[in-house]
């Protein structure tokens, strides 16, 4: 199990056991956290799964790949650490993660 | 306008499950036409996920959204359906005789006993973009799509988006239009790379405007828009505009058939178990578009749905008709109506 952290934009911060090879949208669907929507089921085919990566844990998440990149056009607010967390895949190395979520989705 | 459209069943949606409906239908003699308000079959799965994979379709242990769709249009092309893209249903109504009334945006009119909604997760409709306040300028400063290109005349258009709908109407729209700004979070475009040159080629040329950032807010008053706020890379600018026009994707709506008179739970349409009607006798709801107590939105619960609506469609089509029900792999009858006897 590796532990993650979701923060909802009211400041509620949801620690979750993640098993590896789930995705954070996942994990964030399962704990029901505000905000995480994933309307298309995390096929990398909306944008309402948007989260910022902690600016400590950027560089370790890595970018969105183009596909994901093209997503991230239809969220709101996006920033530079923004990714779909249906995109992010939990593994050892993320053991710590922080990501938040922004005040809507699109 | 024309001639109405008579026939045995109007399908609202051309996904896999409606397009499968037109196989059972078909099995039973009973004459499709289908409407969409896509521009082509496959529903979600050709405009959402066309190269993306399915696992949970039998005996496919993996199949494309855009494989799977061609091969539903190959299996129903003995039943030669008609569908009616580019369509929205406007008007739904029963008639003295029996039958519905379905009209759409195009003022095409169909007669039928029966409707099959399989119409997925609703339609699809422009995604509005998270602006504060846009809701004021819709229609008048801000549209999401170019019905006439005069509108624009002579108009300061701030375009947004970064596909081929916003770097197609930036090309199209720049010689009508008093000034075109195209705003986009990026430098690079999910558009075909042939537009985005030429729109590269147009600013060289001090035709257009293009700046990267994310529209933040609007000025204006009564829905008469002067500028909008954009969140650039070196903080915010100002760019003033007569017409906004973004282009954010598509997002699902239940739509008009909301208004339907059809019993709802939770935005989906309630059916039965046995025939999948709804509480209009003759109106079935088929697929992701409806619910009912263990509901699992697969597209294998679509089809095995379209078999059992079938049955009862064909009773109000065919009353006093026997319903016999037969297997393809042994009925000449089936086999023949198929194409392969």
């Amino acid at each position: 199990m590796t532990k993650i952290s979701i923060i909802a934009f009211d400041g509620t911060q949801f620690d979750i056991d993640a098993e590896n090879g789930s995705t954070v949208m996942e994990n964030g669907i399962r704990q029901s956290v505000p905000g995480i929507e994933a309307e298309c089921g995390g096929a990398c085919a909306c944008a309402t799964c948007h989260v910022y990566v902690d600016d400590a844990w950027a560089e370790t998440v890595g970018a969105p790949e183009p596909m994901e990149e093209d997503m991230l056009d239809f969220a709101y607010d996006v920033r530079p650490t923004s990714r779909l967390s249906c995109q992010i895949k939990v593994t050892d190395a993320l053991d710590g993660l922080v990501v938040r979520v922004p005040e809507r989705q699109a | 306008m024309t001639s109405p459209i008579e026939t045995d069943v109007v399908i609202v949606g051309a996904g896999p499950v409606g397009l499968f409906a037109v196989f059972e239908l078909g099995l039973y003699d009973l004459k499709c036409h289908l409407i969409d308000i896509l521009d082509k079959p496959g529903g979600q799965c050709a405009e959402l996920y066309p190269e993306k994979p399915i696992y949970d379709i039998p005996a496919w242990p993996e199949i494309s959204g855009q494989q799977l769709t061609d091969r539903l249009l190959e299996q129903i092309e003995p039943f030669k359906p008609e569908f009616h893209f580019n369509r929205m249903i406007t008007g739904f109504r029963k008639l003295d005789d029996g039958r519905f009334e379905v009209t759409t945006d195009d003022d095409e009119v169909f007669l039928a006993p029966a409707v099959v909604i399989a119409a997925g997760g609703g339609s699809f409709q422009p995604k509005r973009p998270p602006v504060p306040g846009i809701e004021a300028y819709e229609g008048k400063s801000v549209f999401y799509s170019v019905r006439r290109m005069e509108e624009f005349r002579d108009q300061d258009l701030l375009i947004v988006g970064g596909g081929d709908s916003a770097l197609d109407w930036t090309l199209n729209l720049q010689p009508v239009a008093r000034s075109v700004t195209l705003v986009h979070r990026r430098a690079e475009f999910r558009a075909a790379p042939d537009s985005v040159n030429k729109m590269f080629a147009m600013q060289e040329e001090g035709k257009l405007d293009f700046q990267i950032g994310q529209v933040k807010g609007l000025t204006g008053s009564d829905g008469v828009l002067q500028s909008a706020l954009v969140k650039g890379p070196d903080g915010d600018v100002e760019i003033a505009c007569t017409r906004l026009l973004p282009f954010f994707g598509l997002t699902m709506k239940l739509g008009p058939i909301a208004d339907w008179g059809l019993n709802l739970h939770e935005n989906l349409i309630k059916v039965d178990t046995e025939k999948f009607e709804t509480n209009i006798p003759g109106v079935f709801a088929i697929g992701d578009i409806n619910w009912y107590p263990g509901k699992l939105k697969l597209i294998l619960s679509g089809f095995h749905e379209a078999a059992l609506a079938t049955q009862a469609v064909k009773r109000i089509v065919s009353p006093g008709e026997k319903v016999v029900f037969q297997y393809t792999t042994s009925s000449t009858n089936l086999q023949k109506k198929l194409g392969v006897a």
